[in-house]
């Protein structure tokens, strides 16, 4: 398939897929705290009723940084599924969550502050080990190209199975799940109201919820990558690895910024360049 | 003809300027010396191309080599003495005694073996040196002319109890600029030591300008460092002599018994790591910036601390692949992460910004010691993008201080509002320091490839540091841009000088990013092929892929075009009735309180002082390891 296509069939299937699993997540979550719980297609109404609100902000410029940062999560994707490089498409990333600290800080509301800290925090805490993951898959494919390393004939998680744990830990950072949901939350209970996102409304607060399901799918695709050799065992572990995710988000508290940072940091340096030094002692 | 007018024409501006008092004389002189500098170190790049390559012989000068020697030998001993001079009046043992040490191997060296040494090239030209020139007479210039609004308004408005004494400084820059060229262009390594060695006193006494006593005591402590280095590169060049009867440059990189010269070159690594203020020598350089701006910027970016890593990377072909370049490359490492650690905990501009620049050099270091094509090759794209975005942040930092009457980040507040144009080209600086697709992320892209092929366990380093930087550049930018209370503009934000330069050094950090494959096959990789026989790129399809992303961000301005259209403007939830805009609220007991936002610096995460403590601890180790594996 040309890389062209690959990034067409993205830029439309994403957003639907992660709608879905937007749903899928609410559903899951409801039944766990035995909840009904809403259709699977609410994520989908309630950003279409988020596009017909009116638009409030607190700063006349904040809405351009969230413009943005969907363009940028977007790129993102893009690159990754048009098979790009993938330290490139990780600093896309890092560009795009800059936007959207950047919008928050704009707002100069308290709440909007803390969020952007935190997220800025979190980000901390989960780049070394997501760099970590790019050298460990460059390791064992020579390639940092992600065509060449979906098409390696390996199946990485063998070689990798350090860096596909601290990967998954860092991806519970990343969704913004419990025991990580510290710079903005869904849940209602939080001392922060709404973090990063206190200040945005309206077609803003549907587009952040568009790049959230850009942003899963694409790194939903990277867990795939661990399993690329075998692409059915590969959709199967993305998708079990998002169940996980919501079963961590449901059964865990939040935790301190203070341990996001130091467990994740940990989990780099033990599991990350643990199986780094270990791939490199058997070149 | 051409490399020897760009070496002394800043010096005998230098000398010059020390006797003029005027203000307008002194303006005329240093804008037009800056001119024919900048003039001449890009024809220096261009000619070349046109098919006049630069001419560095001395045989159709009107003095001798010999007599050229006699006059640098009475230079370096003025120096000395008056070192000396220095560390006896400020009972500084220390001084005394690296001075007389070194001073007595060069005297000995000179008069003994070295009096009838022949040396076929005194000067040389390469891709890499042409680079260096460009960047020391660019943004050099641009500081100079920085200077002259700058120190004014330092003298007459912002430090009125600071004795006015701008005819040194002013002298000091230019010969601080000269020296540098020479430093660059020499292929003879003593006269390479010379202007090693008047960088180390001109960066002495800039940072004493002031004459406080912090000034006084930090520019002892820079030269006490520096002249640790300066011990080593004169051990190192009596060595080489004694080795193998050359003290030429080329001679020694090209030469094919390296294993001969590894410990020359691991005193000279040692030398670089001073003057680029590595651990466990980083205090000097944070230190210095007591002294006014223009220093600083100075020191780091276009002279001084390049210097530093310019010697490293130099040295690169000679230690790759040995334990001398792993423990230098481990040096690189550690700096990195604790420089960028230890940035986080500072709400001090400068201070920040200098520990940036000890991060960064720090990588470059690391570049050298690993010595792959691969790892110079980034070593160099980072020397050049550090230069001009460090450079134009200290530049911005200098003018806020003046307005703000504070170098404190959380004072930044709503910069946006209050001066504009100074926020949005400090925003292009930072940028311009760690935010794809601008010039330091290619480079740390590059560093990060290069690590990975040689020493993928090392990459670990730069994984951690990276995420550190990244917080605290954010964390900045977002106090520029919040604007929490109405403020007023600032009138008359830039004075003419300061503007030339703000101006100039924006437009040369997008352009560099612009360049750059341009800069990279043109400069970078031909020195590259020079010396390896191979060279590195980063490939067409990312090239055209980061112009790409460079275009959206360079859109992003223009949807402020749409600037408070289909809006609504509310006050911030403050969590209890909002008294007074977004301000004040109402809070319990019906009590108002005020609204302060402050961002985190992590103190009881990272401490400073224990970061440096054991960073110097730790490298410190690592010289003397180096030093050890080199002598066995």
């Amino acid at each position: 398939m040309s890389p062209w296509i690959r990034i067409l069939i993205y830029l439309v299937a994403a957003p639907i897929v992660g709608g879905l699993l937007a749903g899928w997540d609410r559903r899951i979550s409801a039944r766990m705290q035995s909840r009904r719980g809403p259709p699977i297609r609410q994520p989908f109404y309630d950003v279409m009723k988020l596009w017909d609100k009116q638009s409030f902000v607190t700063r006349r410029s904040q809405n351009f940084y969230i413009g943005f940062f969907l363009v940028m999560i977007i790129f993102t994707g893009a690159l990754f599924f048009g098979g790009s490089d993938l330290l490139l498409v990780i600093f896309a990333l890092t560009l795009a969550a800059i936007f959207f600290v950047l919008g928050a800080y704009k707002t100069s509301s308290p709440y909007s502050f803390v969020g952007a800290e935190r997220e800025l925090i979190q980000m901390m805490a989960y780049e070394p080990m997501i760099l970590l993951t790019a050298i460990g898959m460059y390791m064992v494919t020579k390639s940092f190209a992600v065509n060449e390393i979906a098409s390696h004939p390996t199946l990485l998680v063998l070689m990798l199975p350090g860096i596909f744990l601290g990967f998954l830990y860092t991806l519970e950072i990343k969704f913004r799940k419990s025991p990580f949901d510290l710079s903005c939350s869904h849940h209602a209970h939080q001392e922060l109201v709404s973090g990063i996102t206190t200040e945005f409304s309206g077609r803003t607060l549907a587009l952040i919820e568009i790049a959230h399901w850009y942003e899963n799918v694409f790194l939903l695709g990277w867990v795939y990558l661990f399993f690329a050799s075998m692409p059915v065992l590969g959709v199967a572990m993305s998708l079990l690895v998002f169940g996980f995710v919501i079963l961590v988000d449901n059964v865990f508290a939040r935790l301190k910024w203070q341990t996001a940072v130091r467990s994740a940091w940990l989990v780099a340096a033990v599991l990350g360049f643990g199986n780094i030094l270990v791939l490199s002692l058997m070149r | 003809m051409l490399v020897l007018t760009l070496v002394l024409v800043p010096l005998a501006a230098g000398l010059l300027l020390l006797g003029l008092k005027p203000d307008l004389p002194r303006k005329i002189l240093v804008s037009v010396v800056t001119l024919a500098v900048c003039c001449g170190s890009v024809a220096l790049a261009l000619l070349p191309m046109a098919g006049w390559p630069p001419h560095v012989g001395l045989q159709d000068l009107p003095v001798s080599a010999h007599a050229i020697n006699l006059g640098m030998f009475l230079v370096e001993l003025a120096m000395s003495l008056f070192i000396l001079y220095v560390g006896i009046r400020a009972k500084k043992p220390l001084i005394v005694l690296l001075i007389l040490a070194q001073a007595g191997l060069m005297v000995w060296f000179e008069l003994g073996p070295g009096a009838h040494l022949e040396v076929a090239q005194n000067l040389f030209v390469d891709k890499f040196t042409v680079i260096m020139a460009l960047i020391n007479g660019i943004v050099g210039g641009g500081i100079c002319i920085y200077a002259l609004g700058y120190m004014r308004e330092y003298h007459e408005v912002a430090h009125r109890d600071v004795p006015d004494r701008r005819p040194l400084f002013f002298a000091l820059l230019f010969i601080f600029m000269g020296a540098m060229f020479g430093l660059v262009f020499a292929n003879n390594l003593v006269w390479l030591y010379l202007f090693w060695e008047i960088t180390t006193l001109c960066s002495f006494l800039l940072i004493g300008y002031t004459q406080t006593e912090e000034a006084k005591r930090n520019a002892l402590l820079a030269l006490v460092m520096n002249l640790a280095g300066g011990l080593a590169f004169a051990v190192a060049i009596v060595w080489l002599q004694k080795k193998t009867g050359s003290i030429e440059l080329q001679a020694m990189i090209n030469s094919p018994d390296k294993a001969l010269l590894l410990l020359p070159a691991a005193l000279l690594c040692f030398a670089g790591i001073t003057k680029s203020a590595q651990l466990p020598f980083s205090s000097w350089l944070l230190g210095a910036m007591v002294a006014p701006t223009p220093v600083s910027a100075l020191l780091h970016s276009s002279t001084m601390v390049k210097a530093g890593v310019y010697l490293v990377l130099r040295m690169a072909p000679l230690v790759a692949g040995t334990k001398v370049g792993m423990m230098v490359a481990l040096v690189g490492a550690v700096t990195f992460v604790v420089g960028s650690l230890a940035a986080i905990t500072s709400s001090e501009a400068k201070r920040v910004l200098a520990w940036s620049t000890v991060a960064n050099l720090g990588l470059i270091v690391l570049c050298g010691g690993i010595g792959t094509y691969e790892a110079v090759w980034a070593g160099i794209l980072l020397i050049i993008f550090h230069a001009v975005a460090k450079c134009l942040l200290f530049l911005c930092v200098g003018v806020v201080e003046h307005k703000l009457h504070s170098r404190n980040i959380e004072d930044m507040s709503g910069l946006v509002v209050r001066m504009p144009r100074v926020a949005i080209m400090m925003q292009i600086g930072m940028a311009g320091m760690f935010l794809a697709p601008f010039g330091m992320l290619i480079s740390k892209w590059a560093v990060l490839k290069a690590v990975v092929d040689a020493y993928p366990s090392l990459s670990v380093f730069i994984a951690f540091g990276s995420a550190a930087t990244l917080f605290f550049w954010v964390k900045w930018m977002g106090k520029l841009i919040e604007v929490v209370r109405p403020a007023e503009r600032i009138k008359k934000e830039l004075v003419l000088g300061e503007a030339i330069a703000l101006y100039g050094l924006s437009a040369a950090t997008a352009l560099a990013c612009l360049l750059f494959p341009l800069i990279s096959s043109r400069f970078i990789e031909p020195y590259i092929y020079a010396v390896y026989g191979q060279s590195a790129s980063l490939g067409a399809g990312n090239i055209i892929i980061m112009t790409i992303m460079m275009a959206m961000v360079l859109l992003f301005p223009v949807s402020f075009m749409g600037y408070g259209r289909g809006v609504k403007v509310v006050d911030a939830y403050l969590g209890g009735a909002n008294v007074h805009s977004s301000v004040q609220f109402r809070s319990t007991a019906d009590s108002v309180q005020d609204v302060a936002m402050g961002n985190y610096y992590l103190r009881n995460m990272f401490n400073e002082a224990w970061l440096s403590r054991w960073g110097v601890i730790g490298c410190a180790l690592l010289l003397v390891a180096m030093l050890t594996v080199a002598f066995l």
